[in-house]
């Protein structure tokens, strides 16, 4: 008999070329990895000097999402230089090297962690990794995705594999019914504030329980990519039918026999019944409440109905260093309800948070209602494709008559690399993963939230609870 | 990479918790397609006033710390973003190690990639040095990577843990595509079987 396995070590094994010590190195074999403009240049000019070729072309997806401008009104570059020469450096890498690109104008063009699975580029099993942090959420589907650098890119794209050390275990049970308006976001964003920015340094998280499983597999991305803020480096699912039916009909899925054969190699990918974890967590849903942040960490969090912290209140004289320089940032008072505090921008987008689904959430919101006067409102779908169906489902009509800005796809706001940038003193309620200083432009405030909270502060103009605004 | 064995320098204080890649490297030095000039970025927005004067205030920007080429630095440092340019701009900035208790893997494995020494230490060891560092009573160290030790004035000295893998990259400053293409055979092998196995992944 087997010793009981976990889904992590079932899925690192059947990918180790080999062990490289008796530490928990491996060689790693790599099934897919998706390249972006910015963190790749110099792992394509690695790759050049060198005299080096691609192990495995066809394994590469590249996608433009990084700098490209969202105005309405695409074009194939955008108005920066720098993003320019990003842009065209990386066509011409994919040419070179024949890599399939996305380009700005391609109808497939995204954000490459909506994309991936969009297409049925990442499948239950893989594993998967990319030149960005959020390559966790293909945990979602049952892949194992995690992030690289740069060096690391130009390894992976060499040689098909990675030095990689096994990371501990830690399951995180979520069990029962999430309250009205509860989502996903919500729940990855308590369980950042309960165990840390760095709780999960060291390890891969596999959620499970009765909550994960009735939600949907976009719900399911927002909790895998979000962990990587509890310091994950990789969280995971495991595949049930939800994840079969979502991948069926993806245009680069298996189909026929194929499909078949790999859906019966899918059953295996569980833990196994006494498989013991490095660590537990278990949450209980029914006493989620909205979350939101107050700091410049993602762990400075509260429920909507709390208050400001008071530095004074922290034991530990690091926290208390820390909640101060936060508050001095945030331009926030201690002991001020977090419910009331008014807000310049609200902005809808991410690889967290701009899938189909939260558009739909958010239009619900606003159907029929205007943004606050003063507020200037964002919406930038995770995808070309989300934004085609948004439009076919009378979303962006919906978003528009309320004041919103309609944009185009990309990263946008959430880094604020290419032209979408605040300015210092801005305060927005933002659907993203990054409240870090300066993250949406130096000296802006940025507040995480879920989409649905996002878009009722700014009908209201200030953070508020989304449940206090009427909807179901 | 820069090979790494005995390297003796000054050490700056660099405590605060959470010290993520966004606040190591601003956004707009991330628009380049080689890795030149990332000197200037690091902590940009600490280390300049918006004149573009240096901010006195800045650690580094003291007249004790100024050439640092080591950091003692809070717990997670170097999480969120992947950016690998927070590495290279603190390599070209003169700095060879970081000692600290914990730091985010993707950085982790960036600065090992980069022949950066990261040592992470338990946390009363880390806050002892780390208060002693700030208040000026260590200010010259000496980091022994094939002793794994830290020298500290006095004669005294810091042990320190680091896998031999790790270890042994960081002192030859080996090219690691290089050793692990001396295994090609091994990861074709691999390759055809598991591509029999799991044909859709072809
Ligand atoms: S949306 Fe934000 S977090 Fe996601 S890949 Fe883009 S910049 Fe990174």
């Amino acid at each position: 008999m087997h010793k009981p396995r976990t889904l992590y070590e079932k899925l690192i094994n059947s990918h180790t070329v080999c062990e490289l010590d008796n530490k928990g190195h491996v060689l790693l074999y790599i099934d897919r990895q998706v390249l972006n403009e910015y963190t790749s240049p110099q792992a394509f000019s690695g790759l050049r000097d060198a005299n080096r070729k691609l192990w495995r072309p066809n394994t590469s997806l590249a996608v433009v999402d990084h700098v490209n401008s969202t105005e309405p009104q695409r074009v194939s570059v955008g108005p920066e230089e720098g993003g320019a020469l990003q842009v065209n450096y990386f066509a011409k890498n994919c040419e070179d090297f024949g890599i399939e690109l996305f380009d700005i104008l391609d109808s497939r063009q995204g954000i490459e962690h909506v994309v991936a699975p969009e297409q049925g580029f990442i499948l239950p099993g893989m594993s998967v990794a990319a030149g960005d942090s959020h390559t966790t959420t293909y945990g979602a589907l049952g892949a194992f995705g995690f992030g690289i650098g740069t060096s690391e890119i130009e390894h992976l794209l060499a040689t098909q594999t990675l030095i990689y050390k096994k990371l501990k275990t830690m399951r995180v049970t979520v069990n029962g019914a999430l309250g009205l308006s509860i989502t996903s976001k919500d729940v990855v964003m308590e369980l950042i504030r309960k165990i840390g920015a760095a709780g999960a340094t060291g390890y891969a998280i596999e959620f499970c329980g009765s909550t994960i499983e009735a939600m949907s597999v976009e719900a399911r991305m927002t909790i895998c990519n979000m962990a990587v803020e509890a310091g994950a480096r990789g969280a995971y699912m495991a595949p049930d039918d939800v994840v079969y039916n979502y991948l069926k009909d993806k245009p680069r899925a298996p189909k026929g026999e194929l499909w078949e054969q790999a859906l019966n190699k899918w059953q295996a990918l569980y833990t196994d019944k006494d498989a013991v974890f490095d660590k537990e967590v278990t949450i209980d849903a029914a006493s989620i409440e909205p979350m939101i942040t107050w700091g410049t960490s993602p762990d400075q969090a509260s429920v909507i109905s709390g208050v400001v912290p008071n530095p004074r209140d922290d034991i530990d004289l690091a926290k208390r260093k820390s909640t101060t320089r936060a508050l001095q940032y945030m331009g926030l008072q201690a002991g001020i309800p977090i419910k009331g505090i008014s807000i310049t921008h609200a902005f809808i987008g991410s690889c967290t948070n701009a899938r189909i689904e939260d558009l739909r959430q958010v239009a619900e919101v606003v159907k029929g209602k205007k943004i606050a006067q003063g507020v200037r409102g964002m919406i930038v779908p995770g995808s070309s494709e989300v934004r085609a169906q948004a439009q076919v489902e009378g979303l962006a009509d919906i978003f528009i008559d309320a004041g919103f800005e309609w944009r185009q796809s990309g990263c946008s706001m959430c880094l604020a690399m290419n032209d979408d940038v605040l300015s210092p003193g801005d305060r927005c309620a933002s659907s993203t993963n990054r409240n870090f200083e300066g993250r949406q432009g130096a000296g802006v405030r940025t507040h995480l939230m879920s989409p649905a909270m996002v878009a009722a502060a700014a009908i209201k103009g200030h953070l508020c609870d989304v449940r206090d605004l009427g909807i179901n | 990479m820069d090979a790494f064995n005995i390297e003796a320098g000054k050490i700056a204080p660099f405590m605060a918790a959470n010290i993520d890649t966004d606040v190591i490297m601003p956004k707009q030095f991330l628009k380049g397609i080689d890795r030149k000039g990332l000197d200037k970025g690091l902590f940009f927005d600490q280390r300049f006033l918006l004149s573009g004067e240096p901010n006195p205030e800045f650690v580094l920007n003291k007249p004790q710390w100024q050439g640092a080429k080591f950091l003692a630095v809070g717990p997670n440092f170097g999480c969120g973003s992947s950016r690998e340019h927070a590495v290279w701009g603190l390599k070209q900035l003169g700095i060879r190690a970081l000692i600290g208790t914990t730091f985010a893997g993707i950085f982790y494995d960036n600065c090992q990639r980069n022949g950066l020494l990261v040592i992470e230490l338990d946390e009363k060891s880390m806050s002892e040095l780390g208060d002693k560092v700030a208040s000026g009573e260590i200010n010259d160290i000496e980091i022994d990577l094939p002793n794994q030790n830290i020298k500290l004035p006095q004669n005294a000295k810091i042990n320190f843990e680091l896998d031999p893998m790790r270890k042994e990259a960081l002192m030859q400053g080996l090219d690691a595509i290089g050793s692990t293409l001396q295994r090609a055979e091994a990861i074709k092998s691999f390759e055809k079987k598991h591509l029999l196995d799991n044909p859709w992944l072809a």
